[in-house]
C-alpha cells in the first residue's frame, strides 16, 4: 500500500502518508494534528476523518482506541458567512 | 433571540417520537432538521422493518415516516417545524445557533432533545477518493430518493445490514453486484438478507477487504485481498474486479460533535459506534435539560430509536413540569419494548455497549 495515496481527510486533502510524517516527528494527539494539518477542520468537521485517524493514530502508537482522544469540537459546525452573523446582530439590537 | 420550550434536533425516528410524546403531554415543540424533508434515513428506507409490531415491523420505512409525520398533525398549533435548518452551535445556557438558507438566527431552549443520528465510516484505502466510490447512504439516496442508477457494476464493502439491503435495492435496480466482501469471518447482519442476496448470484466473500482502487479518473477495477485473523491483507491472495462503483458499508458513529459543543460528557464505546454521550435512565445527558436519543447514544435500529425517542420525549415533557398520562406504565412499557429489540444474538454488541456505559453512569 502506497499511503501518499490514501486520503484520510478529504476536506484538506491530507494523506496517510502525511499522517505516518507527523506521528515520526512527534505529533501523536488529534488536537497537535489538526493544528499542524488542518484535518479535521474542513467542512465535515471529522465526520468523514475522525474515525480513521482516531483508528490509525491508535495502530501507530499500539493503544487502545478507547485512550485515543478525539478532537476538541467548537461552534460552528458549518462555515457561516460573516454577513449572517451580523444581520443577526443587527436585528438583535433593534 | 426567541424563547422556545422543547426543542428537537434531528427529525428522524427518535426525534419524531420524542415531539409526539412533549406534544401529546402539552409542550410546544421546534424540530430542527437540516433536510427539507422530515424522517431522517427513513426517506429511504423503501425495505420493510423487521423487529416488533409495537414499531411497524412489516411497514416500509417510507410508510413509516409518513404515520410518524402524521402523529404530529392533531398538534400542529404547538409545533413550529424548522426544516433544512442546520444547528452549528450549542451552548451552555442551552441557546442553539442555527443556519436556514444564509440566515442565522439563536434559539434559547428550555429544553433539547439530541436526535442528531449518525454519519457513515469511511475506509483508508488506496485512491479511496476516486469519483465512483460512495458510502451506502449516498447510493441509497441516490437511487431510492432520487431515482438515480450509481454505477452498473459495484463492489459492496461490508455486510451488516444496510450492506445487505443496499446490495439487494442495487439489484433491484439492475446493477450487478460483483461481489460483497466483508472483513469479518461472519454476516454481521441478518442472514435473512445475506440468503437473498446470495440466491440471486452475489458472491460474497469473507475475511476479505478492498486493498485499493484503480481507475485514472474514476473507478475502472479494485483489487481485493484476504485478511488474515488479525485483520491483515495476506499478499499473494489478491485479486481484481472490474467495478465502477464501490460502496463503503463499514458502519456508523453517532453525530456527537454537538453535545461535545455543550461540554455535555461523552465516552468512546467501541460497541456503539464510537463517542457516545453518557445518559442516565431518563436519557438526560450530563447536563441538566439536555436528552439524547436514536443513534447518537449507540448505534441500532430504527425501531429501538423510536422507543428511545418516545421515553427522552415523556422525560422531557415530565421535567418541563406537564403531567403525562399515564407515565409509569407508559415507560414501563416501552422499557419492555426495548429489551425484546435488544434480545436477540445481533443485539449482543449492544447490550455490551450499554452495560459499559452504565458502569461509567
Amino acid at each position: 500500500m502506497d499511503p501518499k495515496n490514501v486520503i484520510i481527510c478529504r476536506c484538506s486533502d491530507v494523506t496517510l502518508q502525511d499522517l505516518y510524517e507527523l506521528f515520526d516527528q512527534g505529533y501523536e494527539t488529534f488536537e497537535e494534528l489538526k493544528r499542524i494539518k488542518r484535518v479535521g477542520m474542513g467542512p465535515c468537521q471529522a465526520n468523514t476523518c475522525g474515525k480513521m485517524v482516531q483508528w490509525e493514530i491508535a495502530k501507530y502508537f499500539n493503544k487502545p482506541l478507547e485512550e485515543v482522544k478525539f478532537q476538541n469540537m467548537r461552534p460552528f459546525t458549518l462555515g457561516v458567512k460573516l454577513k449572517s452573523i451580523k444581520e443577526a446582530a443587527d436585528d438583535d439590537e433593534e | 433571540m426567541k424563547n422556545k420550550e422543547a426543542v428537537i434536533i434531528g427529525a428522524g425516528p427518535a426525534g419524531l417520537k420524542a415531539a409526539k410524546q412533549l406534544l401529546e403531554a402539552g409542550a410546544h415543540v421546534t424540530i430542527i432538521d437540516r433536510n427539507k424533508k422530515l424522517g431522517g434515513q427513513l426517506v429511504k428506507q423503501t425495505h420493510k422493518f423487521f423487529g416488533s409490531e409495537k414499531q411497524y415491523a412489516s411497514f416500509r420505512g417510507i410508510d413509516i415516516l409518513e404515520i410518524l409525520v402524521q402523529g404530529l398533525k392533531p398538534f400542529e398549533d404547538r409545533l413550529e417545524i424548522l426544516n433544512e435548518t442546520s444547528v452549528v452551535g450549542l451552548y451552555k445556557d442551552k441557546v442553539v445557533a442555527c443556519v436556514k438558507h444564509d440566515n442565522f438566527f439563536k434559539i434559547k431552549a428550555k429544553s433539547i432533545i439530541m436526535a442528531t443520528g449518525a454519519s457513515e465510516k469511511h475506509l483508508p484505502f488506496e485512491n479511496n477518493d476516486l469519483p465512483g466510490i460512495y458510502a451506502a447512504g449516498a447510493v441509497q439516496t441516490l437511487m431510492n430518493e432520487y431515482g438515480v442508477k450509481p454505477g452498473d457494476k459495484v463492489l459492496m464493502v461490508g455486510s451488516g445490514n444496510i450492506g445487505l439491503i443496499v446490495s439487494y435495492q442495487l439489484l433491484q435496480a439492475g446493477v450487478d453486484v460483483v461481489a460483497l466482501v466483508e472483513a469479518a469471518p461472519q454476516i454481521s447482519g441478518y442472514l435473512v438478507h445475506a440468503s437473498k442476496i446470495k440466491r440471486l448470484g452475489v458472491d460474497i466473500l469473507m475475511q476479505t477487504s478492498i486493498k485499493r482502487a484503480i481507475g485514472k479518473d474514476q473507478v475502472e477495477q479494485v483489487e481485493i485481498w484476504e485478511l488474515d485473523e488479525v485483520w491483515q491483507g495476506i499478499p499473494g491472495t489478491e485479486r481484481v474486479l472490474g467495478v465502477d462503483t464501490v460502496c463503503i458499508s463499514v458502519g456508523l458513529a453517532p453525530l456527537t460533535e454537538l453535545l461535545m459543543q455543550i461540554g455535555a460528557d461523552v465516552e468512546y464505546i467501541r460497541e456503539l459506534g464510537g463517542n457516545v454521550p453518557r445518559i442516565d435512565f431518563r436519557y438526560e445527558t450530563s447536563i441538566k435539560g439536555v436528552y439524547a436519543c436514536g443513534d447518537v447514544v449507540g448505534i441500532e435500529e430504527a425501531s429501538s430509536a423510536m422507543v428511545e425517542g418516545a421515553m427522552a420525549g415523556i422525560h422531557a415533557a415530565h421535567d418541563l413540569g406537564y403531567t403525562v398520562e399515564d407515565e409509569s406504565r407508559k415507560l414501563k412499557v416501552l422499557q419492555e419494548e426495548l429489551k425484546f429489540l435488544r434480545s436477540g444474538p445481533h443485539a449482543a454488541k449492544v447490550r455490551a455497549g450499554y452495560t459499559k456505559l452504565e458502569v461509567k453512569t
